[in-house]
């Protein structure tokens, strides 16, 4: 008898199990298609959820990489009766006298109108704030140039303007070649240079940025405080450096001094992005659940439609472990294709959302590789009952009803 | 084994020795009562009977589907009395041919790979399996109907597909449960006909049908009724070819 079970073995090549898997799927179309979209949607909802907070964060880190976190600005709080929100005079000196600051830059608003000619109403600014800064504020913004030069210590104190980049728009001035010049208040102004946008402060997106002596000496006719103040601090001592600048640059009233961290608020941004993030990836959880149960459900009434069918197969010397291999190798196939749908549309939600938003599109390798391991493995699950039910219903009986 | 030659359990195609069947139950309900059997090499027999006289059970038993409560069975001298259920598996995809009443063939699926089938468990190449598959197929006269799909091919057609997938693994026993029974006289007959040729090239066909008038055109019959063998005529085990 040990001869006889050595000799008539039944045997189910690995690439069979597959076909023979594969085989409900190519018959029933229409409720392969159905069946697949449940774990699909719930796939598609996890990878573009992962993937647009990916593209999201990686533009905030973009971003914030363009500020640097060693930033630091300081402008007059809201004090008790006071109007005028500036900062003392000698404020910028005093403050590069703190050890680890890198870099001191200060600006200030100046009432005056841009305008391309005399023709127009000095009343009418076009939405263009004038700025008094100094020569450091580039490198201590880590600004870059469109075009021309900045203003050095020479071209401060006479009159010329660098344009920020949705003024020089405004004023239809694409590059300093024509050497253009635009007359604010009084005066006309030679355009020197355009800006780049401005990361760490977008108000000079909007400016007309000119030196603090030209200010002065063109426009104002007097001395002109400090409104806001950059300082760049050496990469450790930034927590030391926000201590110490209140009293430094204001030692009687040291609270009316607001010292903050620009990068802290794209922080925060991406701490709150990282919150929704994870009720989305709960949300898509739970339609994988879904999609799952939904897989679960058809792999039961295969295996009750399909009763002749197995006992046709243990009739041809199919064993229950044979049967069983195929019913969950059907499971695993459905639920796989839906995870290869799910992370296709996943990825398609993230590039299509990020381009419309000029984000670089990033789909993490994890939420490619994790979507489908998540389907195979939410397939070998559910088709785990219906996979047994099928191998333990007895040859006799399968028989029968047909 | 035998210095003299094969011994009498394996020059027989299927030996039955006092097999005895019994459903659970209050009393306990015998579908089979101590039913002795011998079919030798090369037979054509019918098991022939009204429907509860135990012959869809013996059909089990015979083709190792179902396992006896008590007795010998014995398909082409191996003992599968005390086998598990995965040997039994074995013994079917080897040993045993099965013909259905309503053929059992799977739909989208070409009369090839149908065949095919037949060699599936057997853990042959796929290429292997249809080389065969197209032989057993033009054997029955169909091929020109290699492609075909189920529902593309009449009755009589598919219950030939269906003999083809029976005799692919060349089983030691073809077990034909009314192969008649869903087909119009005329394509009933050609399978029948196509039977008896199989027979006369050394195949071992059993018959499981309730029409006598059918059993009648047989060379042999067992007569079943109430579980137990009725009448086998002729009496003789002679060589019926």
């Amino acid at each position: 008898m040990s001869v006889a079970a050595a000799t008539y073995r039944s045997r189910l090549r690995p690439a069979d199990i597959l076909r023979v898997g594969a085989l409900g799927l190519r018959t029933r179309r229409l409720r392969t298609g159905l069946s697949t979209l449940g774990v699909a949607i719930g796939i598609a909802a996890m990878v573009g959820v992962l993937g647009l907070s990916a593209s999201s964060r990686e533009e905030l880190q973009t971003r914030i990489r363009a500020l640097g976190t060693n930033l630091l600005e300081l402008q007059a709080g809201q004090g008790f009766g006071r109007g005028t929100q500036t900062l003392p005079a000698d404020a910028v000196k005093m403050v590069r006298r703190i050890g680890p600051v890198t870099a001191v830059s200060s600006i200030a608003t100046v009432n005056a109108t841009v305008r391309r000619t005399d023709a127009i109403s000095e009343g009418i600014n076009g939405g263009i704030t004038v700025f008094a800064a100094d020569a450091d504020l580039l490198t201590t913004l880590n600004a870059s140039l469109a075009d021309g030069t900045w203003l050095d210590n020479a071209t401060s104190a006479y009159p010329a303007v660098v344009l920020g980049s949705v003024a020089a728009q405004k004023l239809g001035i694409v590059d300093v070649a024509d050497e253009l010049r635009v007359r604010i208040g009084e005066d006309w102004f030679a355009v020197i240079g355009i800006l780049n946008p401005v990361a760490a402060a977008e108000g000079l997106d909007r400016g007309a940025i000119i030196g603090i002596d030209a200010a002065q000496t063109y426009v104002t006719g007097a001395d002109i405080a400090p409104e806001r103040i950059y300082v760049r601090t050496q990469d450790g001592a930034i927590d030391a450096v926000r201590t110490v600048l209140p009293p430094t640059v204001n030692p009687e009233t040291p609270e009316e001094v607001e010292a903050t961290r620009p990068s802290d608020a794209l922080a925060a941004e991406d701490a709150a992005s990282t919150a929704f993030t994870s009720l989305f990836l709960g949300l898509g959880a739970v339609a994988l659940l879904v999609g799952g149960i939904g897989i679960a459900n058809v792999m039961v009434i295969a295996v009750i439609e399909r009763r002749s069918e197995i006992g046709l197969r243990r009739a041809l010397g199919a064993t229950k472990a044979h049967i069983r291999r195929q019913f969950l190798t059907e499971a695993i196939l459905l639920a796989g294709a839906g995870g290869v749908v799910g992370v296709s549309l996943g990825a398609a939600v993230t590039a299509i959302y990020a381009s419309t938003k000029h984000w670089k599109v990033v789909v993490p390798p994890i939420a490619i590789g994790g979507g489908v391991v998540a389907a195979l493995a939410i397939g070998a699950i559910a088709g785990l009952y219906p996979a047994a039910r099928a191998a333990r219903l007895p040859p006799t009986e399968a028989l029968r009803g047909n | 084994m035998n210095i003299f030659g094969p011994g009498r359990a394996e020059s027989l195609a299927l030996e039955l020795i006092d097999v005895v069947k019994e459903y659970d139950g209050e009393p306990p309900v015998r579908a089979l009562d101590s039913v002795s059997l011998e079919v030798q090499h090369g037979e054509l027999a019918a098991i022939v009977g009204p429907s509860g006289s135990g012959k869809s059970t013996l059909l089990h038993i015979i083709g190792t589907l179902d396992r006896p409560t008590s007795g010998i069975v014995r398909v082409a001298g191996v003992d599968t009395s005390e086998m598990s259920d995965r040997q039994l598996s074995g013994v079917r995809s080897h040993l045993i041919g099965f013909v259905f009443q309503s053929f059992f063939l799977l739909e989208g699926m070409t009369a090839v790979d149908n065949v095919a089938n037949g060699l599936l468990y057997r853990g042959k190449s796929l290429v292997d399996r249809r080389d065969a598959a197209a032989e057993a197929l033009r054997r029955v006269g169909l091929g020109q109907r290699l492609t075909h799909t189920p529902s593309q091919m009449s009755g009589g057609e598919r219950q030939r597909v269906a003999i083809a997938r029976a005799i692919v693994n060349r089983p030691s026993i073809v077990l034909a449960d009314e192969p008649t029974g869903n087909l119009d006289s005329r394509s009933g007959g050609a399978v029948l006909d196509l039977l008896r040729e199989l027979h006369a090239e050394g195949r071992t066909i059993l018959i499981i049908t309730h029409d006598r008038e059918l059993a009648a055109s047989l060379p042999r019959r067992v007569s079943m009724r109430d579980g137990s063998i009725e009448s086998v005529e002729p009496e003789a085990v002679g060589a019926t070819r």
